[in-house]
């Protein structure tokens, strides 16, 4: 009936409403020295790490799997980073913050062709494949900064998060990855395949697609960008937190993922449905901030706008609506005095 | 800080209590091999020399505070000072620090010192321990049991922290309208409740308003996110001072407040609560402008109970650590010596 991103983009702009309403200046975006102000902005900025990983999930769901590793991959892959930053005579060396860059992300693909190993080959249960590393993790990033926050003071590290380009550089990074995913998906065969194995992996199999290297490159995926948001969010505070970083990344990544439509059920998957519903819970975030919700309050507001969100999305409760607004017609069509005004 | 792990890793926690009752069952006939071997061992620690052996049951490793508290432990319960330190840590999981207590009873350990990670359900383990004749310290939390089960409690007083810092907050600001922000710690964990109790009653008859408060949920990040919608709310120029549960979310919000274009510690005065490493660093720096701390080096007064204890000494039941506060000026001097 409607285009299926309707109800999602609709949510995001009635709580854009709803915040502007309540307080003018949630709308307002200044410039200064040259960059762009705003709470607008700061949500583009802040949602960079989420919707990294909450991208690489989508793939992982729309193969049927579910990746709960992405939070330790964010923190061994910010402790890594890190750590080599700090270990180096000179931090403020671009090479050296490249460097660092690279051999964490490396990491992260490791972590993320362990996940794929386990379920595509050993055939593992992808929540408890994936599990594994979302207990044992954490623990390394914290063996690697030996328990502490490191912290360093590198320009060039905290450009990644900080850094401006008119708008925030790591909002560029989040656009970047959400096209060269998009593209990889869409413009190739690989989408249809991914679907294919999402919806039916035997009858795939059967037909000749090579769904153990789809299942494996989508975990691979899905550590990489979450190997890029654990840089942000290290880069956001200038530290390696190995405790906080990304914790219960993944549950809001499935969140993000289900209010842009996709289901967990695997198969049928949208790139751009994830993109706004990342952007949905960020600027809830900031809604609860912006309308002052106490901190003992906001975790039931939260779950209060979420179950309305999916509540309007779900097609069962449309299909009611429409019968009954079917069946109040042909009522009303039966009294002849009112039939005039409602056709009216 | 140190109570968060409680509440943020429920989730965790309840997938590592499946993981530690099979890993019990699994432990259970280990432990009684070494119930069997008990005596020689025994036997054999008492010939070696009069080390007393002390089983600490740690929460885990979830910040620089807890670091340097483990530190402080291991150094003071040191071969050196006549002690063998059997260490634990549960990862924030109450179950498995229950269970290290209990394999701690069934090592015959000459006294017990616990961090607990929450304060209920001690009463069984605590009763164990108190048939065994073995004394139990607690240090930094406390628990609900009754006061009979354990011979003594060392730590901090989160209230009196708040009140420090409220008192220099007054004695700053006073009769000067300013518009306060705070950056709260994880929803109800003690440290969060307590500290804001002592802040609003040492500020309640100055002209200090709370305009906006918000958990940071004690980290650099959420201490930063939170700042920054405040920022956006009220505008550097509309907030003058911002009171923040410990460091690390001061610290977040410094980096706020100079991506909003603003100087932290002059346009937008900090107070807090820590005096970790860096956030002493940021005191000397200017960025922030007093700091109250929370001293997490316990452990020489937790090895001074557990000799008195031990000794038949009578003790007090709950005793508190004096906090030191920081100027600029008396971080500068007190750095170089800090051990944390």
């Amino acid at each position: 009936m409607k285009h299926r991103l309707f109800w999602p983009v609709a949510t995001l702009v009635m709580l854009i409403l709803i915040n502007t309403i309540a307080r003018s200046q949630f709308a307002s975006i200044t410039v200064r020295d040259g960059r762009l102000y705003g709470a607008l902005i700061d949500i583009l900025r802040q949602s960079a790490p989420l919707m990294l990983v909450s991208l690489g999930m989508t793939i992982v769901i729309a193969t049927r799997g579910i990746d709960l590793s992405v939070g330790a991959v964010m923190a061994v892959s910010g402790a890594v980073a890190l750590t080599i930053i700090d270990g180096s005579t000179d931090p403020n060396n671009v090479g050296v913050v490249m460097l660092a860059v690279v051999v964490a992300l490396v990491i992260s693909l490791l972590l993320g062709v362990w996940n794929g190993f386990l379920v595509s080959l050993l055939g593992i249960q992808p929540i408890i494949a994936t599990l594994v590393l979302m207990l044992a993790g954490r623990g390394v990033a914290l063996l690697i900064t030996e328990g502490f926050i490191t912290t360093v003071n590198s320009t060039p590290f905290e450009f990644i998060s900080t850094g401006y380009l008119l708008l925030p550089f790591a909002f560029f990074i989040w656009v970047a990855a959400a096209a060269v995913v998009g593209l990889t998906e869409r413009r190739s065969a690989l989408g249809v395949l991914t679907e294919a194995v999402g919806i039916n992996p035997e009858a795939s199999r059967l037909a000749g697609v090579r769904s153990r290297g789809i299942i494996w490159s989508a975990y691979a995926a899905s550590a990489v960008l979450a190997g890029i948001a654990g840089i942000i969010y290290a880069s956001n505070i200038k530290a390696a937190d190995a405790n906080a970083a990304g914790q219960f990344i993944e549950l809001y990544a499935i969140l993000a993922v289900v209010l842009g439509g996709t289901s967990l059920m695997g198969g049928k998957f949208s790139l751009a449905g994830t993109v706004v519903g990342v952007l949905i819970i960020q600027t809830l975030e900031s809604t609860m901030l912006f309308l002052g919700v106490p901190s003992a309050e906001s975790p039931v507001f939260f779950a209060v706008v979420v179950v309305v969100v999916v509540v309007i999305q779900s097609p069962r409760l449309h299909r009611v609506a429409r019968d009954f607004v079917r069946s109040a017609r042909a009522r009303r069509a039966a009294e002849p005095s009112l039939d005039a005004e409602v056709v009216g | 800080m140190r109570s968060q792990g409680v509440r943020k890793r429920q989730f965790l926690g309840l997938i590592t209590v499946l993981a530690v009752a099979l890993a019990a069952c699994g432990g259970g006939s280990s432990s009684d091999t070494t119930a069997g071997g008990e005596g020689a061992a025994t036997t054999a620690g008492e010939s070696a020399g009069e080390l007393v052996t002390v089983g600490f049951a740690q929460t885990g490793s979830e910040s620089g505070w807890r670091s340097a508290n483990t530190e402080s432990m291991k150094t003071a319960f040191s071969e050196e000072n006549g002690f063998e330190l059997i260490f634990n840590a549960a990862d924030n999981d109450p179950a498995a620090q229950i269970a290290a207590v209990r394999g701690f009873i069934n090592q015959g350990v000459d006294a017990i010192v616990i961090a607990p990670i929450v304060e209920d359900g001690w009463e069984d383990v605590l009763q164990e321990a108190a048939d065994a004749e073995i004394p139990v310290i607690l240090e930094d939390r406390t628990v609900t049991a009754p006061e009979d089960l354990y011979a003594t409690w060392v730590g901090l007083d989160f209230k009196r922290e708040g009140v420090y810092a409220g008192e220099w907050a007054a004695e700053t600001f006073g009769d000067t309208p300013t518009k306060m922000v705070v950056l709260e710690g994880t929803t109800g964990s003690a440290p969060a409740n307590d500290r804001a109790e002592g802040f609003d009653e040492a500020t309640a008859e100055t002209a200090i308003e709370k305009i906006d408060s918000q958990t940071g949920d004690f980290t650099r990040d959420g201490g930063k996110t939170v700042m920054e919608g405040f920022l956006t709310k009220y505008g550097v120029d509309g907030i003058d001072l911002v009171y923040a549960h410990n460091d690390d979310m001061a610290l977040g919000a410094i980096e706020a407040i100079e991506a909003a274009g603003g100087v932290p510690g002059e346009d937008i005065q900090i107070v807090s609560i820590d005096a970790v490493h860096d956030g002493m660093q940021a005191l000397i720096d200017g960025k922030i402008n007093y700091i109250v701390e929370c001293n997490p080096l316990l452990g020489e007064l937790a090895a001074g109970f557990v000799n008195s204890v031990l000794a038949g000494e009578e003790v007090e039941k709950r005793n508190y650590v004096e906090d030191q506060t920081f100027t600029q000026e008396q971080a500068e001097e007190a750095l170089p010596d800090r051990l944390y």
